[in-house]
């Protein structure tokens, strides 16, 4: 297994090899793994020569077969997705989501980085399976690097004959368009992120149509993948589907990147096994995060991104497996693991998460663009211990409007509290909504004690009192 | 009203070309404009709506949405420090009491020789490198108060490689003229792309 | 949560779902204690309509309505999430012609419109459905009055006419209604001093009227105008004038229209057919400008697809960006070009052949007669037989006054003078011989001495024909000019004897518009003064002149109507007021065969010359806009628009003042360059505060050209 983390270096982290399968990451040992003559040298652009000589549809099959799950956040398959465009519409588009900005995610900027040509050759696969006759690569806008990496990239592609007309000499041709984000980390949704490429406010639009396949871009059927699960295929198309079946499990097969963040020894980028790895093997495994820092304890860790439910202790030994994970009360998403340690003040922690929706909101849906401020606005006051304890309830009132019903949370075997399986209700168009929710309900109820005893001294504040004071 | 300078006018002219429809070109144009002066003013908002075909007020309302996008002068550095779950766990706070006390100036604030602001920042996608900073969009990892000093000292010489706010990318994408399949509006295509029919699939 | 509680001195207050969803569902104390977002307040975002940020809650709709129905997207969501507000560019307000809309549609009250603010409480309105004659597309509306006073007007969402919206000339033109300088008693010119008129009793005013017709006799009186009235008047007026005065010499329409047997014989279309069918050609004025919801309509339809526009014509128009193509010519050479289209390779061409079409056919020019339109109604009629025709008229219920006979050679129910309904000769018993006049022959007769007294029928030919010089003359040597109107304009105050009429709101009756389609009309005040209805006017004339209209009521009118107008049989007043009211009644049918014109070569201009095109500005100098004072300010001094090159060729630099000189008269002007006008052709408005065209035209010329000279 491979962990990346470590010393910095110049606009990118070093990184450290390992013995497992490495399927996206394999050229990060090298210096220059982003150049086109890294890539050439190593087999690259291999995968789209296999792709060329089989028909549109034999390359699709073979990424169906794969059953690559989506790495976005969703984990929905690629293959499946490809297939909801509507017969006989064109044109199609592809988006790739490169995005990335879900609080704890670090991996598809790392790609972009470090091996765009993979993500070009994975572009171009997909852009021959499904017949998109053009390709937009949304990089997110302060990814200053990635930019220029993906940039040199595409100009070199180009030059070289990879992209453009008549592709490798054949009838395949296509464009693939380098476009910049702005700092939305709403548009990573992926219909903001088309109204985004349509040069609007990047606010995600209504559903139905739930998927962007049957109606996306200009109305188009649109591919949105996101960076991941496209740097996957060049691997795929050349060691076939079963090569990729054989790693991990039958649902969730192959590698994925998982980034682990925070309280631990070694934080880093990590290509794991899917499916089978566990959060123990991860964060307490020699050869990756090497167990807490300091010898401290493991307080609680948020287990698929920002917008996650968390877990405790008592959920280490789930492994990266949606099936497992959803019954237990939270989600895989985008491969990010935030850890906190026994030192951690948990509502403050909180705070920075839901701040972070609040202000991420686009401020489509009433429940969001209010609710999130005001959460935001009721847990500062409770973390500067200025809170009531009514104010603990508020809480859940004002989530309660935002996601009617049970919200998710792990098991705490301790106080019999039992898991809420995943997913919530919602009130909102896209996720930003709930998440803003999601770290207040998971920590007030896994760690209560600790709000309580912010609140203690407050018992007999007016609402009043506490409006002058805010 | 002429905002954009002729070179930078030809890029946007090349750069339209690339989209289905001019509009999609909208915020490519605007951070053209923020390379060539560091910040969007009114006129470039106008002279962008110009060459896309929209109002003005369009360009705003696209143009507010991202952060990125800024509508006074800000600093020649804009250094955005990440206040996100993973940095504040592992020292944000303190950086960036730091970082305004070296500055002496409040997060939002610009220094009076015009040099640096300062902004708290969401994540940057660098969060196993935390506690960590942007300069202009360009990252700093595990950044201690010390280190941090010597990133504004850096900043101060002259020898770094960080380019003025707004150049987002020193390398530009160029596609070469007889590569360029280019494109059409989407209402114009009818039929499946070539090597779709060469397949005889149509699905 | 975030909203401001200044319910008691807000607009909406009493009609807001928020304020009732808060008092249904709401408890009564908030939970949220934090400080409130704070805007400034109110801040204006065009002349017409303020918004208060505090207040919005951002749901969209006035955004939406403005890029997607008015095509108009100047107002945008600007920053996001809880810092969202509506803005519009600095320096560029959200100048829309259908501002109005969005505070109609705005839920609570963060948009209100400048002339209703603060003037009236909704539990304080009285509301009655009616239809708006400010122009003849005939939104309905619903009229709400308070104390007495016309406050304001919401559109109804009717399906075939105008989906609920207004533009902002019919929905704010109320003020006129209530304005103090409403005629409202008779006036007759002084015996002493030529230069005054006296306030006077209705009995003598009257009888100098009657007076004054019966000397004349039969063929020298001519009633020019009509299209201010209601149905029941019009046929009053078309029946007292040739079963009482005896005379065919009445035209509704002003010399800027279609001959009554085209408007009336041609296969009509709906709006909806319009909006439904594969192409829709528009040949004639700026439906933006003059018939703004049709303007919409199309629009909505053409930018979702479900229709194409094509126009042909010598102006920038405001279809021009939602239409499939938009030909320019110059003024007169609409037909020429057309054919051209036609016999050319051009898949426009099969796409008019192969598909259905309707034609929005009108004049496009005030600077152009009549025959131009012919033409091209002639080229479709043959080459395109299957396209069907929605007249592009100016003014209110023109169609209706047409309906109604007000035109010469045509009696009521779209039939003519050689052949009159049996009916129609067993009510009226006498008729003109043969047909009568129009307005332009009509101003003529009266120049040269042929036609000794004049009567208005809330006409300003001195502001509205097309050839002011004509209207002058014929003023001059007229022995008696009598003008019934609801305000002094500039042809009444030269008129003999005025009578004051009720306007809009004031009276009840039915109107029809372009399409042919009769709707309901409401009284909701009293009127001022002691004006009348129109047809109790012309009912004591006859009277006066010795015979008897035989109605006492507006419901009397209307039944004789639906018993002699062969096209109205059956449109009973029941049916108008019952349900299948509300969208209004289309009448359809007619048994007229219009008189076309072949097209023939259009003079040629000369190098010197400029071939002048003008039309009418929503924002005008007509009577409704300059006597609101919400919306006199929003009309602009005229000025000459000529391509930059011609102007260069000219010695003119853009903004300076030149001669312009016509066959009518040479006067300065300022001319500004614009590169949107077609070369060799010069715009000028036609009726603007400061002047127009009318003084350049010759009304008797097919089109008219100017020359412009450095001073
Ligand atoms: C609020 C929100 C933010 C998202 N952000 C990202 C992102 O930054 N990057 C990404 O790839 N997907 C993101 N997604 C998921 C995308 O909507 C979409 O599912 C994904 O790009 C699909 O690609 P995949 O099927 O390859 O995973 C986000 C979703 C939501 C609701
Ligand atoms: S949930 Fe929030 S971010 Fe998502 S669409 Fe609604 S308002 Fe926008
Ligand atoms: S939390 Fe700071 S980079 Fe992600």
């Amino acid at each position: 297994m491979t962990g990346i983390g470590g010393t910095p270096i110049p606009h990118a982290p070093g990184f450290v090899a390992n013995d497992t399968p490495r399927i996206v990451t394999a050229r990060f040992d090298y210096e220059d793994s982003y150049t086109l003559e890294r890539y050439e040298a190593t087999g690259g652009y291999q995968g789209l020569r296999k792709a060329l000589q089989q028909t549109p549809e034999e390359v699709h099959s073979e990424v169906r077969d794969a059953t690559l799950l989506g790495r976005g956040g969703a984990g929905f398959p690629a293959g499946v997705k490809w297939g909801f465009c509507p017969p006989g519409v064109w044109p199609r588009y592809l988006v790739v989501n490169g995005d990335e900005s879900e609080p704890g995610t670090y991996k598809d900027r790392l790609l972009m980085e470090l091996d765009p040509h993979q993500l070009i050759e994975g572009c171009l696969i997909a852009c021959y399976a499904v017949g998109l006759s053009q390709c937009f690569l949304y990089v997110r806008g302060e990814m200053a690097v990635a930019q220029e990496r993906v940039a040199k990239a595409l100009n070199d592609a180009y030059s070289a004959g990879y992209i453009g007309k008549n592709i490798l000499d054949t009838e395949f041709s296509v464009d693939i368009i380098l476009h910049w984000g702005a700092g939305a980390y709403v548009v990573g949704e992926e219909t903001a992120l088309i109204e985004s490429l349509e040069g609007n406010r990047g606010m995600p639009r209504l559903k139905p149509p739930y998927f962007p396949a049957a109606v996306g871009l200009y109305g188009q059927p649109t591919i949105v993948n996101n960076v991941e699960t496209l740097s996957n295929l060049p691997w795929i198309l050349e060691h076939g589907a079963e090569a990729f079946t054989a790693i991990g499990t039958e649902s969730s097969p192959g590698t994925r990147m998982v980034a682990v963040s925070g309280h631990v020894q070694r934080p880093g980028v990590y290509e794991i096994v899917n499916g089978t790895t566990t959060f123990r093997d991860l964060l307490y495994s020699e050869e990756m995060c090497g167990g807490i820092r300091n010898e401290n304890q493991l307080k609680a860790f948020v287990p698929g991104g920002g917008s996650a439910p968390w877990f405790t202790p008592a959920q280490l030994d789930l492994p990266f497996e949606g099936s497992q994970i959803g019954p237990e009360g939270s989600m895989l998403g985008s491969g990010a693991i935030i850890v906190m340690d026994e030192t951690t003040d948990i509502p403050a922690a909180a705070l920075t998460l839901t701040k972070f929706y609040a202000h991420e909101s686009c401020g489509k849906c009433v429940p969001c663009r209010e609710g999130g401020p005001w959460l935001e606005q009721i847990l500062r006051r409770i973390v500067d211990g200025l809170g009531t304890p009514r104010d603990l309830d508020l809480l859940f009132e004002v989530g309660e409007t935002i996601c009617p019903g049970d919200f998710p949370h792990a098991a705490v075997p301790s106080r019999g509290i039992e898991a809420v399986p995943f997913p919530y209700r919602m009130t909102t168009i896209c996720f930003v909504g709930p998440s803003a929710f999601a770290p207040i309900h998971s920590a007030l109820t896994l760690f209560r004690e600790e709000f309580e005893e912010k609140v203690a001294g407050n018992k007999n504040r007016t609402m009043i009192e506490v409006a002058v004071d805010v | 009203m002429n905002f954009f300078s002729e070179e930078n006018l030809e890029h946007a002219k090349v750069i339209i070309r690339r989209y289905p429809k001019p509009r999609s070109a909208m915020i490519p144009l605007l951070h053209l404009a923020q390379e060539q002066s560091g910040w969007i003013s009114n006129d470039a908002m106008v002279e962008i709506a110009e060459l896309l075909g929209t109002t003005s007020a369009e360009v705003l309302g696209t143009c507010s949405f991202y952060e990125m996008f800024k509508r006074r002068p800000v600093g020649k550095y804009v250094v955005n420090i990440c206040t996100t779950m993973s940095c504040a766990l592992l020292g944000a706070g303190e950086l960036m009491e730091h970082a305004e006390r070296r500055l002496g100036v409040k997060s939002g604030g610009t220094t009076a020789d015009g040099m640096f602001t300062i902004e708290g920042a969401e994540c940057q996608a660098a969060c196993t490198e935390a506690p960590c900073l942007q300069v202009n969009y360009r990252h700093r990892y595990r950044v201690t108060p010390d280190q941090f000093d010597s990133i504004v000292d850096e900043l101060s010489s002259t020898d770094h490689d960080v380019p003025d706010h707004g150049v987002l990318s020193q390398v530009r994408q160029h596609i070469p003229e007889d590569r360029f399949v280019g494109t059409a509006p989407p209402e114009d295509v009818t039929s499946a792309p070539v090597w779709m029919h060469e397949q005889g699939s149509d699905q | 949560m975030n909203h401001p509680l200044d319910c008691p001195v807000c607009d909406k207050g009493g009609e807001c779902p928020l304020q009732d969803q808060t008092m249904a569902y709401g408890p009564g104390e908030s939970r949220f204690v934090e400080e409130k977002r704070h805007y400034e307040k109110p801040i204006p975002i065009s002349d017409l309509v303020d918004l208060d940020r505090e207040r919005c809650i951002l749901c969209d709709r006035c955004t939406r309505f403005a890029d997607e129905i008015a095509g108009d997207p100047l107002i945008q969501f600007t920053e996001r999430g809880s810092s969202t507000q509506v803005l519009t560019f600095p320096d560029e307000p959200f100048s829309s012609y259908f501002s109005g809309n969005t505070v109609q549609i705005c839920p609570v009250g963060a948009l209100t419109a400048a002339p209703y603010r603060f003037k009236a409480r909704p539990w304080d309105l009285e509301q009655v459905e009616s239809t708006c004659t400010t122009c003849s597309v005939g939104c309905r509306v619903a009229v709400e009055s308070s104390r007495n006073q016309l406050v304001r007007y919401l559109g109804v969402d009717v399906e075939s006419v105008n989906h609920g919206w207004l533009c902002d000339k019919g929905r704010f033109d109320y003020e006129a209604v209530n304005s103090d300088d409403r005629l409202v008693t008779p006036l007759v010119r002084d015996d002493h001093d030529q230069y005054q008129l006296l306030g006077t009793d209705w009995g003598s005013a009257l009888a100098r009227a009657a007076e004054a017709i019966k000397q004349a006799g039969p063929q020298r009186v001519g009633i020019i105008g009509g299209s201010r009235l209601t149905n029941e008047d019009a046929y009053a007026w078309a029946k007292l004038a040739r079963a009482v005065i005896g005379t065919d010499n009445v035209d509704a329409q002003l010399g800027d229209g279609l001959p009554a047997d085209v408007v009336l014989g041609l296969p009509t279309a709906t709006i909806a057919d319009a909006c439904e069918a594969d192409t829709v050609l528009i040949v004639g004025p700026d439906l933006k400008e003059e018939l703004p919801i049709l303007h919409l309509r199309l629009r909505v339809a053409a930018t979702k697809g479900q229709t194409k526009v094509i126009e042909i014509g010598p102006i920038a128009t405001g279809a021009e960006p939602y239409a499939q193509r938009s030909i320019r010519c110059r003024s007169g050479e609409a037909a020429k070009t057309l054919m051209a289209l036609l016999e050319s390779d051009d898949p426009l061409g099969d796409q008019l052949r192969d598909g259905s079409v309707v034609a929005v056919l009108g004049r496009a020019s005030m600077a152009e007669s009549a025959t131009p339109a012919l033409e091209v109604a002639s080229v479709i009629r043959d080459r395109l037989p299957h396209a069907t025709f929605l007249p592009a008229l100016r003014r209110g219920n023109v169609r209706g006054a047409l309906d109604m006979g007000l035109a010469p050679g045509i009696l009521p129910g779209r039939t003519t003078i050689d052949d009159p309904s049996e009916s129609l000769i067993n009510r009226w018993q006498t008729l003109p011989e043969k047909a009568g006049l129009d307005t332009t022959a009509m101003l003529q007769a009266a120049a040269t001495g042929e036609l000794d007294t004049l009567i208005l029928l809330g006409a300003d030919p001195l502001r509205d024909f097309p050839d002011r010089n004509l209207a002058i003359d014929a003023f001059r040597q007229a022995k008696t000019v009598i003008a019934i109107d609801n305000f002094v304009t500039e042809s009444v105050s030269h008129a003999d004897v005025v009578m004051p009429s009720t306007a809009y709101g004031e009276q009840g009756g039915t109107t029809t518009n372009i399409e042919g389609r009769v709707s309901r009309l409401a009284q909701k005040i009293t009127p001022p003064g002691s004006t009348r209805e129109d047809w109790m006017i012309a009912a004591e004339l006859a009277w006066r002149l010795g015979g008897d209209l035989g109605v006492g009521s507006r419901e009397e009118i209307w039944c004789e109507i639906e018993q002699v107008a062969p096209s109205h049989a059956g449109v009973t007043i029941e049916r108008i007021c019952g349900p299948e009211g509300h969208e209004g009644i289309l009448i359809q049918g007619s048994s007229i065969k219009p008189t076309l014109a072949t097209p023939q070569e259009p003079p040629v201009v000369d190098g010197y010359g400029l071939r002048l095109v003008s039309g009418r500005k929503l924002w005008d100098a007509g009577t409704g806009v300059s006597h609101s004072p919400s919306l006199r300010h929003l009309a602009e001094e005229p000025t000459l628009k000529v391509h930059p090159g011609d102007l260069q060729r000219l010695g003119v630099s853009s903004g300076t003042a030149v001669r312009v000189i016509s066959t009518r008269t040479t006067e300065t002007l300022l001319a500004v360059a614009d590169a949107t006008i077609l070369r060799g052709t010069a715009v000028l408005p036609f009726n603007q505060p400061g002047g127009g065209a009318n003084r350049f035209i010759d009304a008797t010329a097919l089109v008219n050209d100017i020359r412009i000279e450095t001073l």
